[in-house]
């Protein structure tokens, strides 16, 4: 019996090989066509974009970009306040955020690298990426709007509670788990005999980190800032519901950073559906394709920037 | 004379601009055990790994001449079919970590999704366990995890896994290195049980175990087959200056 | 001592105590976000909750149950697309890291995982609400699909690439085609890995509110036709907390809890994946 099935399995396998063979080419082919689609996805989304732009583009020019009156009524596109809230926002959110993920870094990636409260720490940065930026942006509007009004009412200002000061709170926190993370990582992958050489010379541990982790892993960091970076600027929901959705731009500072905007992320989310015509909707998706750009071009460098610093 | 079971004709290998193996004819019996030695880069394992096609896995690795299976190219052979006619045991025990024992064994059946009964099935894993020498100290484990075994199990285990397609030919690509002195004199001591059924190639950079376990015995250097005969032979007369400095151990 | 060396090492611990302060007062507004959302949200919970659609505004009672049911449908089919584009992608990025198709590949999963999720929405909206004469669900999971695809990409090109090429090639010796290495050997010892990138994957898209603004809109009435605008959770959450009314409002914080609850349960089950996938490593 035994010789039998075996003779019966030699007997069918040159012939199943044969099969096994055209399988085998349709299943690498198949791998390539997967690999091929995202390729062509990415290129479909710029060239859709470009060519929804067009419109845009060719009637308003470059100048759209400065232009600081944005009327969909009266049809005048500027993206000017829009540009100034979303880099006022991010980079506002950036700035609040290093210190912070950069203590996280640090604390995780030298002080405490093991054991539960370095898991717990580790988890709850991680969560904060989980949670949802809607949840975000609802808390931020029933909690942290009031606020901030009754600060503004302390510091004098017009008391809108929401604005660019408010968002870019909200957006701090929402950013730092993807720069901490990666802070962490690259600060345990420092070597010890580096440190230990700096401390057989006397050296205290702030000294250590100071002289020796930072300067080690100082573009990783500011890879991961960078990343931080791309998040903040393409964030959408969290910031159009907290920035107050006005396309007009105050004349002072004061009145920008604490008054009601809009970011070019919120704009599209509150008018794209509203766009009654042609040049409307292509001046907003003119915006997402700058959003693009600035966004694609931040993290790009960013990875490159890690798989060099990663690679050392 | 019978027929070679392996002949290679003008064989070379490459690693993309590098030639590693360099014009290599050889022709190997039936039921021979066949040891290849030399030192480290002398191109034995791509020699190896030239036979059942594993070379062209390898990014850069390409082949060229012939080699053939009982009178068949098998660079004109489909090569899923040259793989199942030719077993091969690797450097390290690399059982399939998600697979049973049992698994493990009827595993080249399996994953081409041959069907058989469980009656079939017990039959080829009770033999080709034993053939390894392994059934007497597994038979009671078969559904446990393969990765449970010792290292000298867990390459007897792979063997049997060769066994049970019923190749024509085995090969060893340096099977012992990563064992410890008790489990490589278990898996050399099955060398000579499997010699009656197959024919084996064994790839080794151990003289003594060249010396031990072989029939004959080709030496490579530098990529090319410098000597190829009786094992006794060449160990005591060989006929190349180059073995002679070999096996006197003149340079490694 | 040397006074000098005292003032290094207090030096030394002042700062070690500033970066503490600050690495643990990053968790204060997470607790806090946490407990609002809990707490506002446990006490709308019920069964009426689940299996209702919302009230109109002025009457009590109503629920997610529409929400609920779009969600599930848009992400399970966003699932089904990218699963096996995802997939099969990262198969081949590990397989074959040095080509040319490799490098544009890898270079656009980076790209698309940088791509603002509004962008997104805006590109489906183009390519299938625009010629389709409508919004639609279908839209909607495509547009998820595309920011999932990213994540079980680089999960299953990373998960492969720890695997020894051992593994590999004992089954090709076998005899063993590729395609069966690959479904046979490769995904199921690398699979806790896979699973953990498709779970966070869910994870992330199922709270996606902006690529669904243009694509699947929302729905205030409970509908499983895919070819029309459907609800879902976040969604739900957005057009009622901008809404005056505080019925509203409190179904909103009933919905934020259960995406909440989804979320965190999903991240845990990703950490628990992880974890055992280390392990076997």
């Amino acid at each position: 019996m035994y010789t039998k099935t075996l003779n019966f399995v030699e007997n069918k396998r040159l012939e199943l090989s044969d099969s096994q063979l055209k399988w085998e080419i349709f299943f690498k082919r198949l791998l390539i066509v997967m690999s091929a689609i995202l390729v062509l996805v990415i290129i479909g989304v710029l060239v859709t974009l470009i060519q929804k732009s067009m419109p845009s583009i060719k009637s308003l020019g470059i100048g759209f970009l400065w232009g600081k009156v944005w009327d969909p009524v009266q049809n005048i596109y500027g993206a000017y306040p829009f540009l100034i809230g979303t880099l006022l926002t991010s980079f506002t959110a950036l700035i609040i955020s290093i210190p912070f993920s950069y203590a996280i870094a640090i604390y995780l990636g030298e002080y405490n690298q093991k054991g539960w409260l370095s898991d717990l720490l580790k988890n709850a940065i991680e969560l904060i990426a989980a949670v949802p930026s809607i949840i975000y942006g609802f808390w931020g509007i029933f909690v942290l709007v009031p606020i901030v009004r009754s600060l503004e009412i302390k510091l004098g200002v017009a008391p809108f509670g929401v604005g660019i000061c408010t968002s870019s709170l909200v957006l701090a926190v929402m950013i730092i788990p993807y720069s901490a993370s990666l802070g962490i990582t690259l600060i345990r992958m420092v070597p010890s005999p580096l440190k230990e050489g700096a401390y057989a010379l006397g050296a205290t541990r702030f000294e250590v980190i100071r002289n020796v982790v930072l300067p080690f892993t100082r573009t990783g960091l500011f890879a991961g800032v960078l990343l931080s970076l791309g998040r903040a600027l393409g964030e959408t929901m969290a910031v159009t519901m907290l920035i107050g959705n006005t396309s007009a731009i105050g004349n002072s500072f004061k009145e920008i950073f604490f008054g009601p905007s809009n970011t070019m992320a919120s704009v599209i989310a509150n008018e794209f559906n509203e766009a009654d015509h042609d040049l409307y909707v292509s001046a907003l998706i003119e915006l997402g394709l700058v959003l693009f750009f600035v966004t694609v071009v931040v993290n790009l460098i960013g990875k490159r920037v890690i798989s060099k610093a990663s690679k050392n | 004379m019978e027929n070679p079971i392996v002949k290679a004709e003008n064989y070379n290998g490459y690693f993309g601009d590098n030639h590693v193996v360099k014009d290599v004819n050889i022709s190997i019996k039936k039921h021979e055990v066949i040891a290849v030695m030399g030192p480290s880069g002398c191109g034995k394992t791509t020699f190896l790994r030239g036979i059942n096609r594993m070379h062209e896995l390898i990014p850069g690795g390409t082949s060229k001449g012939k080699i053939l299976l009982d009178g068949q190219n098998v660079f004109d052979m489909n090569v899923i079919y040259v793989r199942y006619k030719i077993g091969m045991v690797f450097q390290r025990p690399n059982p399939f970590p998600n697979l049973s024992i049992y698994e493990n064994v009827v595993a080249g059946y399996m994953l081409n999704g041959i069907k058989m009964s469980k009656a079939d099935k017990d039959v080829i894993v009770e033999r080709s366990l034993t053939s390894a020498a392994l059934w007497n100290e597994v038979k009671d484990s078969l559904h446990k995890k393969g990765t449970f075994l010792s290292g000298g199990q867990q390459q007897r285990l792979c063997i049997a896994r060769a066994i049970a397609m019923q190749p024509e030919l085995i090969l060893f690509d340096e099977p012992t290195s990563a064992l410890d002195p008790i489990s490589t004199s278990s898996v050399e001591n099955l060398f000579h049980e499997l010699k009656s059924n197959y024919t084996l190639i064994i790839v080794t950079h151990n003289m003594q175990q060249a010396a031990r376990v072989s029939d004959k015995t080709a030496f490579f250097y530098m990529g090319e087959l410098v000597e190829f005969d009786d094992t006794k032979k060449m160990f005591t007369a060989p006929a190349d200056q180059r073995t002679q400095n070999y096996i006197t151990g003149r340079f490694s | 001592m040397e006074p000098r060396i005292g003032f290094r090492n207090t030096k030394s611990v002042i700062f070690k105590w500033v970066i503490i302060f600050f690495a643990f007062i990053i968790t204060i507004p997470l607790i806090v976000v946490l407990l609002y959302i809990i707490k506002q949200g446990v006490t709308q919970v019920n069964w009426h909750f689940l299996t209702h659609v919302p009230a109109p505004p002025g009457e009590t009672g109503g629920g997610i149950a529409n929400a609920l049911m779009g969600s599930f449908i848009m992400v399970l089919m966003a699932s089904i697309v990218a699963i096996p584009v995802g997939m099969l992608a990262g198969i081949y990025l590990s397989e074959n890291p040095n080509t040319k198709l490799a490098y544009y590949s890898g270079l656009c999963v980076d790209v698309l995982q940088g791509v603002p999720s509004i962008v997104v929405g805006i590109v489906i909206y183009v390519w299938i609400v625009k010629p389709s004469g409508g919004f639609s669900a279908i839209a909607g999971s495509v547009a998820l699909a595309l920011m999932m695809l990213p994540i079980i990409i680089r999960s299953t090109e990373q998960t492969l690439k720890l695997l020894p090429d051992s593994l590999k090639e004992a089954a090709l010796s076998l005899g063993v085609p590729y395609h069966r290495v690959i479904i046979k050997v490769i995904i199921p010892c690398g699979f806790a890995g896979i699973l953990s990138g498709i779970t966070l994957s869910i994870a992330r898209v199922i709270g996606e509110t902006a690529p669904l603004l243009f694509t699947a809109l929302g729905n205030n009435y409970f509908s499983t036709n895919v070819t029309g605008p459907m609800e879902s959770l976040p969604h739900v959450i957005y057009s009622y907390a901008t809404s005056p009314y505080d019925d509203w409002h409190d179904l909103a914080w009933g919905a934020s809890f259960i995406l909440l609850m989804f979320v965190l349960t999903l991240n845990i089950v990703t950490k628990v994946l992880t974890r055992k996938w280390k392990i076997q490593l």
